[in-house]
């Protein structure tokens, strides 16, 4: 379970949000909404641990993330705006260097089976940089049909997807909330996930 | 803070004082040692002053505060002025004793290098545009070069005696008179009375500018 | 996944990168060897002249090729995300710097030690100076990359990087250059240069010990 208590932030001195409190049970799907700049990716970027909040805390599993973030990191798959996509890598060796990276050791059956997934079979060896925007960000999110980590968190995970891939990720996440997974997200359109594990965010500036 | 600068100001008189008409000439180096009463404290406080910085910059660091980080900022124009002033009396000095404006001593050179290490700060915590990164970044950089302070002044110790005979050693200083001894101390009292002073007074600057940058900020959000 | 696997691949990945885009590097050792070549043409071609400038020579030219390779460290995977993946890392972000380190070490610093030698033969320098030069920037070469790695992570994001990160580094470079290029020097006149050789040594143990973590340190400051 995730847990915020009194989250605070400011940017430089303007201050963001605070007193922000959320939790986040087994099977939901947080979907934080808000008006550019009010702070979407700053919660996002903070619930991942990867900047401080100016107060409060976060708990995963009722244990403060930082205090034992290395076991938090491993159960969780965070992706940011960029996709960390190399250029000079081909889509096959991206999609496992990142997954190695997150701690996750897919076979190659299931490399090529994340690939076919996401409609990239056909790049499946060519050098990233011929990839689209579009193509790149389903790269990015292949990574979600590799390994078990509980905890998703997104960041606009649906920008440059075309209708084919927002249904597919949909599904997806469907799937990973049904199995008694957690995602949080933000998007600025509503997507279409099973209604019971729909919760909303929504940060006032 | 004015008391700061009261103090600064009598204690500079008092010890230029003993240290132009009180202490004897030397009867070695004449008139010009005179001006280790200004070089010898200006080299100490250059080096106490990055330590302070450094220590602010680790409780800083370990206690994310903000007013530490803006101490180590206060304090970097003033410790910058000391190496300053410590190299070009160091080298008015050399040039009557050692016949050159530039020596290659091992305290002269650390002390140079002391001046890259407080420049490389200033010119990092100004190329932020966020005053929190810039703290953070250049407390790092401080505490790297508060380890690195002593492999220097060893490394260039080291390198000196193996270059002995291209450099001339420092002239063995003769047993001090109690009344240099004095006149030293007070100088460098002074140096730390005006230190504070003008840390002080810069460190209510900053904190006002960045104050005056986020109200600046959110009018601007009330008026959208 | 175990600690060691996911090391190895990052290894794989940083190498793969740069051997895919040579020509980085090969420019690099380029410029080393131009910038080892010009001394002669400066300064004159008589033989003993250049035997004793050419240790120094070489390792400030080692130094600053070294400088120019660290832009490559960080930048790519600053700006395409790939950092923020290593932070949330399970095997923790000064590991993965550490390996990154590495890789860098591998492509830009052992071909340095590799064809200094060679460019020793320009300078007159007999054979075993020339294995001292080699084992001195072994040890060195390593050294310069680490802390290298803590100013290339420092001014991730900042504009005028490419001149900053040169402020910063250049002044705690200084001894590495100091025994290393004093290794060299006493080997070629004559002297032991075991004693430059173990401090060297004794700091490259510190430098793994505490680059970085250090370097981690900038780079959570730079990701926030």
């Amino acid at each position: 379970m995730l847990e915020a208590i009194s989250l605070g932030c400011r940017r430089g001195e303007r201050k963001l949000f605070s007193e922000l409190s959320l939790s986040l049970n087994s099977g939901q799907l947080l979907h934080v909404q808000g008006t550019n700049g009010s702070g979407k990716t700053s919660l996002l970027r903070i619930l991942a641990g990867l900047s401080r909040q100016d107060a409060g805390k976060i708990f995963w599993n009722n244990a403060d993330i930082h205090t034992m973030y290395d076991e938090y990191a491993s159960s969780l798959l965070y992706l940011g705006h960029q996709p960390a996509v190399k250029d000079d890598l081909t889509v096959t060796e991206n999609l496992l260097v990142s997954a190695q990276i997150g701690g996750v050791n897919p076979t190659s059956d299931a490399l090529k089976s994340a690939i076919e997934i996401v409609g990239l079979s056909r790049q499946a060896n060519l050098p990233a940089r011929a990839l689209s925007q579009g193509q790149r960000r389903r790269l990015a999110l292949a990574r979600l049909w590799l390994g078990h980590k509980p905890l998703w968190i997104l960041d606009e995970p649906f920008t440059a997807l075309d209708v084919e891939a927002t249904t597919l990720l949909e599904a997806r996440l469907d799937a990973h909330l049904a199995i008694g997974g957690m995602v949080v997200l933000t998007t600025h359109q509503s997507p279409s996930i099973t209604e019971s594990y729909l919760c909303v965010l929504r940060l006032e500036p | 803070m004015p008391w700061f600068f009261a103090i600064a100001t009598l204690l500079v008189l008092a010890g230029l004082y003993l240290s132009f008409f009180v202490a004897p000439t030397d009867f070695q180096q004449g008139e010009a040692y005179r001006i280790i009463f200004i070089h010898v404290p200006a080299a100490w406080m250059s080096m106490f002053i990055y330590l302070l910085m450094a220590a602010w910059a680790g409780f800083g660091l370990a206690l994310n505060a903000r007013l530490s980080f803006m101490m180590a900022q206060a304090l970097a124009p003033t410790g910058t002025m000391f190496t300053f002033l410590a190299l070009i009396t160091g080298s008015l000095w050399g040039k009557p004793m050692w016949g050159a404006w530039w020596v290659w001593d091992a305290r002269l050179t650390s002390e140079l290098i002391l001046l890259f290490l407080y420049i490389g700060y200033m010119a990092l915590q100004s190329a932020f545009e966020d005053s929190r990164k810039a703290d953070r970044a250049s407390a790092v950089f401080l505490m790297v070069g508060a380890i690195n302070v002593p492999i220097i002044y060893f490394s260039v110790k080291w390198w000196n005696t193996l270059h002995q005979g291209a450099s001339v050693s420092l002239t063995k200083a003769p047993a001090m008179a109690t009344i240099m001894l004095w006149g030293m101390l007070l100088m460098a009292l002074a140096f730390w009375a005006y230190s504070i002073g003008v840390a002080l007074w810069r460190v209510r600057c900053i904190i006002a500018e960045r104050e005056c940058e986020a109200g600046w900020l959110n009018n601007l959000r009330e008026k959208e | 996944m175990n600690t060691l696997a996911i090391l190895r691949c990052l290894l794989w990945r940083d190498i793969q990168l740069v051997l895919r885009r040579r020509s980085d590097v090969v420019a690099t050792l380029f410029f080393f060897m131009v910038a080892v070549s010009l001394f002669p043409l400066g300064v004159g071609a008589e033989p003993a002249l250049l035997q004793a400038i050419g240790p120094g020579v070489l390792w400030v030219a080692a130094l600053l090729s070294a400088l120019l390779s660290l832009g490559r460290l960080f930048a790519a995977d600053f700006a395409d995300g790939t950092l923020e993946q290593l932070l949330l890392s399970p095997v923790g972000l000064s590991l993965a710097v550490a390996v990154k380190i590495l890789a860098h070490w591998l492509v830009s610093g052992l071909p340095l030690v590799l064809l200094a030698p060679l460019l020793g033969l320009q300078f007159n320098l007999p054979a075993d100076v020339l294995w001292v030069l080699a084992l001195s920037l072994l040890l060195g070469t390593p050294l310069l990359s680490l802390i290298g790695a803590i100013g290339a992570a420092l001014t991730l994001g900042v504009r005028g990087a490419g001149v900053l990160v040169a402020v910063l580094v250049l002044p705690l470079y200084i001894p590495v250059l100091i025994f290393g290029a004093g290794a060299v020097a006493a080997s070629a006149s004559g002297m032991n240069p075991e004693g430059a050789l173990s401090l060297l040594a004794a700091l490259l143990v510190v430098g793994l010990v505490f680059a970085p973590y250090a370097a981690a340190s900038a780079l959570r400051v730079a990701l926030e």
